[in-house]
């Protein structure tokens, strides 16, 4: 059932094993964190590893899906340190390189492959999370741009990235009068208020805007066409790009481990929920490589993508619930193997709620794949 | 390998939906039910006129030698029309456990028999399969012991929660083989037949589904259809998601048919079809509750299937030896 991919897998397997650093970096959503998860991706970039599926102008080698696929595998079982630029790498980039032109792809994307520049996402406000077009805050015309107020929050990596990306309202259509806008978060008008999140890391910040020029070679697709555009990146968010199976796999392996060495009573009370997890995360390896030749074959990825997004998210809580119940006492130190075990249980709980609630995705998938009725 | 089934595969499921949408399987099993096998019958002998029964039979002994993935894609579009019969028993397992025994005698004897759909047979196989199915309808029933794999006659007859399906002592007769080939023949017959057992579950599983979307697009309650309802909605999605995530694992197994890989599809199959199940009734209500709609022989045939070939907790258990034995290879 190994992808064959030649010997990609092992020249990223033997690159990973001479460069991944032995413990695990500061948190990411920290000032020191975050520097020497920039600097981890420079490496990452220097040895043509950080973007492999870009076209190479652009920093990338034009890897396959599965290529990419596999790199992700490598990745995540060599325990390599969070991709701090993966709102760009992940949303923005397939965005651009769809809806934008070549002077902007030219121009943002080989300093976002290094990672000299990071991107945060500006999608949700106060009053739009799950309702996204009911987006506020304000895109208005000025001579040869926009001047943007208002207020973005729930911005993961904003507080120490360099740029963002999101929705802002032009017009009075409440899905056509969205436009898809570029900032820098330190130009003028740009306050950043960091929020810190359930596991204490200022990974969320607010974004106040008042008045922020930004010119017109930074609008994406045309004025109004946001929504559209900002709905086929919440496909690619949903899809292949945002949660590769390499997370899963990994983390069923290194619970199968730890139940291994946990034995007893305990243990075998819950062996069926390591199973299950072990079965969940290769159920979505194999549904995910199956998707990637369906793409490879001219295939898209529409709706379907919401029955992913349910699945992994729910599997990656499920795991990470098992993994702590097995280690029953010792689940609440953040420090040591248990701390990992809980960072991850952490991250899993957002899963649910980003790209898309689960339950903004269920109705998805009975509306549009199902087809009941509305 | 590709990771998705191929166009002639997809053409073969659609031929066979095709012929059994045309065929009233339901109005066969209820007759199956009452003892009256015939319209059963006749029905697979027009799926052996497409291949059903020779898929799993080698090309020397009269049959399409084809690729377990070919018998998945077959069973599940049986499980899809709630096909009656021992379906994973004489499509699967027998043919599996016959061929792999090696013994041109017996392959000549029943092989090209069961390849033509003439010959149909049953097994039970202790402690998985205590008892054979359908046994009153076979030509041919075993019992397949780690021993020794004997002939065998239907003993007493007991019920089965889906009411077209009866359960068969197998009283063991003339030995037909014994020794480390027969354990051989009769681990690979129990992987087959778990593997075509998982495929009916999922294809039973979808055909819940889409009686689920269907009925919750007519029914109106409140002054709207049932299916507008979020409540609803969600429910039919959790569905949709168990059954698209089981599929992979089910193809992956019929192209190693490794214990470990065979047990986890029939969990997640199993899984996924008694969600299904469940909220198919629910979604029905009072009427899913009754034996005067078809639905019931969907809900009985997986509350039968579930337990069949191997118990959720026996197949777990299977998985966690192979993974567990520290190669934790993803291949």
């Amino acid at each position: 059932m190994t992808p064959d991919t030649g010997g990609f897998r092992a020249e990223v397997r033997d690159w990973l094993c001479a460069h991944v650093p032995a413990g695990p970096l500061p948190p990411v959503d920290t000032a020191e964190g975050f520097a020497r998860h920039r600097a981890w991706e420079r490496e990452l970039a220097a040895a043509g590893l950080s973007v492999i599926s870009w076209p190479p102008r652009y920093g990338g080698r034009g890897a396959s899906l599965r290529e990419w696929l596999v790199f992700e595998e490598e990745y995540y079982a060599a325990a390599a340190p969070v991709r701090v630029g993966q709102n760009g790498l992940f949303l923005l980039a397939p965005t651009l390189m769809r809806h934008g032109t070549a002077e902007q792809c030219d121009r943002l994307l080989p300093p976002m492959g290094r990672a000299d520049e990071v991107w945060a996402q500006a999608w949700s406000e106060p009053e739009a999370g799950s309702d996204l077009a009911a987006v506020r805050a304000s895109a208005t015309r000025t001579e040869g741009g926009w001047l943007l107020s208002g207020t973005k929050t729930w911005s993961s990596r904003a507080a120490f990235a360099d740029k963002a990306f999101g929705l802002f309202r032009s017009g009075p259509g409440r899905h056509d009068g969205l436009t898809y806008l570029l900032f820098g978060l330190r130009a003028d008008g740009v306050t950043v208020l960091p929020i810190r999140q359930l596991g204490g890391e200022t990974g969320f910040a607010e974004i106040f805007l008042d008045g922020v020029f930004v010119p017109d070679e930074d609008v994406v697709g045309s004025p109004g066409d946001g929504w559209r555009i900002a709905m086929s990146t919440a496909g690619d968010e949903r899809g292949l790009s945002l949660r590769s199976p390499g997370r899963f796999s990994a983390a069923a392996a290194r619970l199968v481990e730890l139940w291994r060495r946990a034995g007893g009573a305990e243990a075998d009370s819950l062996r069926d929920r390591v199973v299950d997890a072990w079965i969940g995360a290769q159920a979505y390896r194999l549904h995910t490589f199956a998707t990637a030749d369906r793409i490879a074959a001219g295939g898209t990825l529409g709706a379907e993508a919401s029955l992913g997004k349910v699945f992994w998210s729910e599997l990656d809580v499920a795991l990470h619930e098992t993994a702590l119940d097995l280690l029953g006492p010792r689940a609440e130190l953040r420090d040591g193997e248990e701390g990992r075990w809980l960072d991850g249980y952490l991250f899993s709980l957002a899963g649910p709620i980003y790209a898309g609630t689960n339950e903004i995705q269920r109705t998805v998938i009975a509306e549009r794949l199902l087809g009941l009725p509305r | 390998m590709m990771f998705t089934r191929s166009a002639e595969q997809q053409q073969f499921a659609s031929s066979l939906h095709d012929l059994l949408a045309a065929a009233d399987v339901p109005g066969a099993a209820r007759r199956w039910a009452d003892g009256d096998h015939s319209p059963g019958l006749a029905l697979w002998r027009k799926l052996a006129g497409l291949g059903v029964t020779a898929l799993a039979v080698p090309a020397r002994s009269g049959g399409l030698g084809a690729s377990w993935l070919d018998v998945v894609v077959a069973c599940e579009e049986l499980g899809h029309h709630a096909m009656p019969g021992p379906v994973a028993e004489s499509a699967a397992a027998v043919p599996e456990l016959i061929a792999a025994l090696a013994d041109e005698r017996l392959s000549a004897r029943w092989l090209p028999g069961l390849a033509a759909g003439d010959l149909i047979a049953t097994l039970a196989l202790p402690p998985w399969l205590p008892y054979a199915a359908d046994a009153d309808a076979a030509g041919l029933v075993l019992l397949a012991g780690p021993g020794a794999v004997r002939l065998a006659t239907a003993g007493t007859r007991h019920r089965s929660v889906d009411p077209a399906r009866s359960l068969w002592q197998a009283r063991g007769n003339e030995v037909l083989a014994q020794g480390a080939a027969a354990a051989g023949a009769v681990a690979r017959a129990r992987e087959a037949g778990t593997l075509a057992c998982a495929a009916q579950l999922l294809g039973a599983g979808r055909a819940l589904l889409g009686a689920s979307v269907s009925h919750a697009g007519r029914r109106s309650q409140f002054g709207r259809p049932i299916g507008s309802f979020q409540a609803v909605k969600h429910q039919l999605a959790d569905v949709a998601i168990g059954l698209e995530f089981a599929r992979p694992l089910l193809d992956a197994a019929a192209s190693t048919l490794a214990p470990r890989d065979v047990s986890a599809a029939k969990v997640a199959c199993t899984g996924a079809a008694q969600r299904a199940a469940r909220a198919a009734l629910q979604v029905h209500g009072a009427i899913g509750y009754t034996q005067e709609h078809d639905l019931h022989l969907w809900l009985t045939k997986v509350r039968a299937l579930a337990g069949g070939w191997g118990s959720q907790a026996e197949h777990r258990a299977r998985v966690m030896a192979a993974i567990a034995d520290g190669s934790l290879a993803w291949n």
